[in-house]
């Protein structure tokens, strides 16, 4: 609804399009080029990679977890994993905060909480997919949206939203569109890094690399999607921060995103 | 395929009506290529807006003239009758749609999508859910047209008696509700959560302004529509809605669009019918009938054939696509999701909802013809139509 529509379709497009683009610690999870990209840099970041110690927080729903012992499996301890192959010497800590069924309107109040009691570097915040189940009005997603990043901005912290997980089975039933947009509008608007999960998945589906219409209880497929999702979002990180860095000493160029800090 | 002409039909309507559904079938299909080629991608407005347009104008043509011949009681006893007709139809959608999640429900358990699979909640509470439906506030994905038509149709005795008595008084009163629901933030509940995907209050406007033009409002603004500098100045607006419709598609093009003008024109509401959606339409409409004149030879051509008889029948049509589009998804999931099906299941909705029009419309002649002379009322299809 919201302005921004920058449909599934741009993605599946860009897909058809774009040849597969390997990096360092990517173990197979190709995606098109152009979907994980640091358009915006995280000084907080690369501060605190300088300092060798990167407190990441992760705000997310159910889609953030995954049934098993202790989350291992689940992307942000992933993301914890692919963080210290990337960045040897330093410190990371992932740390999961999820609670089912919340909105992004109900995970603001935790989000001021987490960065009061944290005071992590970095907020990762998955949110939409309750608010579409809801309904919730489209309006009321964005500025809860958008009082996440004025909290992220008191609190001192970067931020990078993650929305939506695309489901092939669901996706006539739930209307993600709108919330779809909301985000990656709000995200662009305020200059927050966007991991597109929705985008991202879409493309894993139409290229074949995951099959994620089968009927399966097995959560080996799961397990394997959560791993992925750690590695790209963990090169966004990076770029974001090398991104930051770039800027600091005056060679800021956009190309500098697809550099690897080692 | 059976001949569509009744004389006097302004085949222009049904034509884009029935373009207009087919391009709604294809945007209902989740991840289908085909969609590409919908005008939503090109502008600012999209099929919702022709749709209802055509709807308003074939409404205040059918039963403007019912009015007329038979009293505003009788005219308005019909438009009631057949909100009624709509509303069945939406339940019926209803049921098709939780026919497919409790399938879903049953077959698909992957622990990747538990949270996704909470929608199944709905399911659990059936007595919750079932009276929210009929109360039109709970409305499934892509389930938000219906309910629309339902309101505009069921408020639209009282505007039609006003457009009849005094036309500029009925858009003025009209255009004055679409500004105080923007002012005021007026919408509809829905459940569970949030308001209407379609802000009927908002989107009466362009109902309305479908219905002034049928009734005598077209030809008044004939000369200005027509003129020279209106329809360079429409052609500049369809160019610039374009330009801008294409930084939302191309990545990192829409650094270029300048500050002031995002701030202005962000966000363009489709909920409250933005005025930008609207002189979208009223662009596109412009410059289309200009080549598009009522006598157009390829008017009464078999190759427009197929989309004016869809036209015709444009609320079992309508259905039909909603339906069409479930059943194209869940086959492109079950089977394969690749271009070529996507393709596929485009076409073949298409062709099954023009082979289901050639059947109407071959039933009501045969029957027509066994009734002899005997007048029965135009029938209006979705908000007008049939007339």
């Amino acid at each position: 609804m919201k302005a921004l529509m920058i449909t599934v379709m741009t993605t599946a497009l860009a897909a058809t399009l774009a040849t597969p683009c390997p990096a360092a610690d990517e173990g197979g999870c190709f995606v098109a080029s152009g979907i994980v990209q640091a358009d915006f840099s995280l000084p907080r970041v690369a501060a605190a990679i300088a300092r060798k110690q990167l407190n990441v927080a992760v705000l997310g729903s159910a889609s953030s977890t995954l049934p098993g012992a202790g989350g291992a499996q689940a992307y942000p301890a992933r993301l914890q994993a692919s963080l210290t192959r990337r960045l040897p010497g330093v410190t990371i800590k992932v740390v999961a905060h999820t609670k089912a069924r919340e909105t992004a309107a109900e995970m603001v109040t935790t989000l001021h909480q987490v960065l009061q009691d944290d005071k992590p570097d970095l907020v990762v915040w998955q949110t939409g997919t309750v608010d579409a189940m809801l309904g919730v009005d489209p309006d009321q997603f964005q500025s809860a949206l958008a009082d996440g990043i004025d909290a992220l901005h008191d609190g001192k912290a970067d931020g990078v939203f993650m929305n939506m997980q695309y489901s092939p089975r669901t996706d006539s039933m739930i209307a993600m569109g709108a919330y779809v947009e909301a985000m990656r509008f709000i995200a662009l608007q305020r200059e927050i890094l966007l991991f597109d999960r929705f985008a991202v998945m879409n493309d894993w589906n139409e290229m074949g690399v995951f099959d994620l219409s089968a009927t399966t209880k097995k959560i080996d497929v799961a397990e394997r999607v959560h791993d992925c999702i750690g590695r790209l979002l963990g090169r966004l990180i990076v770029d974001g921060a090398n991104l930051a860095q770039a800027s600091n000493t005056g060679a800021g160029n956009m190309d500098t995103t697809h550099r690897e800090i080692h | 395929m059976p001949a569509v002409t009744p004389p006097g039909r302004d085949l222009r309507l049904d034509l884009f009506r029935g373009l207009a559904l087919w391009l709604i079938f294809l945007d209902h299909i989740p991840s289908n290529m085909v969609s590409w080629l919908t005008i939503r991608n090109y502008g600012f407005s999209d099929a919702t807006e022709i749709f209802v347009f055509i709807s308003g104008y074939t409404a205040a043509f059918v039963y403007g003239r019912e009015m007329d011949n038979r009293g505003f009681i009788v005219a308005s006893a019909r438009i009631l009758k057949r909100v009624w007709q709509i509303y069945v139809a939406h339940i019926f959608l209803f049921v098709v749609y939780m026919a497919e999640i409790a399938y879903v429900a049953s077959s698909f358990d992957n622990p990747l999508y538990g949270e996704e699979m909470g929608i199944l909640n709905f399911l659990k509470q059936p007595d919750v859910t079932m009276i929210q439906a009929m109360l039109l506030k709970f409305k499934p994905a892509n389930m938000d047209v219906l309910p629309l038509y339902i309101v505009l149709l069921g408020g639209f005795p009282p505007m039609l008696w006003l457009i009849k008595r005094s036309p500029t008084l009925g858009l003025a009163v009209s255009a004055a509700l679409y500004t105080l629901t923007w002012r005021f933030d007026w919408s509809l509940p829905a459940y569970p959560n949030g308001t209407w995907f379609f802000n009927p209050l908002a989107w009466q406007l362009l109902f309305v302004f479908g219905a002034w033009c049928a009734l005598g409002g077209a030809e008044r603004i004939a000369p200005f529509a027509r003129s020279r500098p209106v329809f360079w100045l429409a052609v500049a607006y369809l160019v610039f809605a374009f330009a801008i419709t294409m930084t939302w598609y191309v990545p990192h093009t829409a650094n270029y669009v300048p500050h002031w003008l995002t701030d202005w024109m962000y966000p363009i509401d489709k909920t409250n019918l933005d005025v930008l959606r609207f002189a979208h339409f009223v662009a596109l409409a412009t410059v289309t009938l200009r080549y598009v004149p009522r006598n157009w030879p390829l008017l009464t051509s078999p190759l427009m054939r197929p989309a004016i008889l869809c036209g015709q029948h444009s609320l079992e049509i309508f259905c039909l696509g909603v339906f069409l589009a479930f059943a194209g998804h869940f086959a492109m999931v079950e089977l394969w999701d690749g271009i070529g099906m996507q393709v596929l299941v485009s076409a073949a909705g298409i062709a099954a909802m023009v082979a289901v029009a050639a059947l109407i419309t071959w039933y009501k002649n045969v029957e027509a013809r066994r009734h002899g002379p005997r007048q029965t009322p135009p029938n209006a299809d979705l908000a007008g139509g049939e007339a």
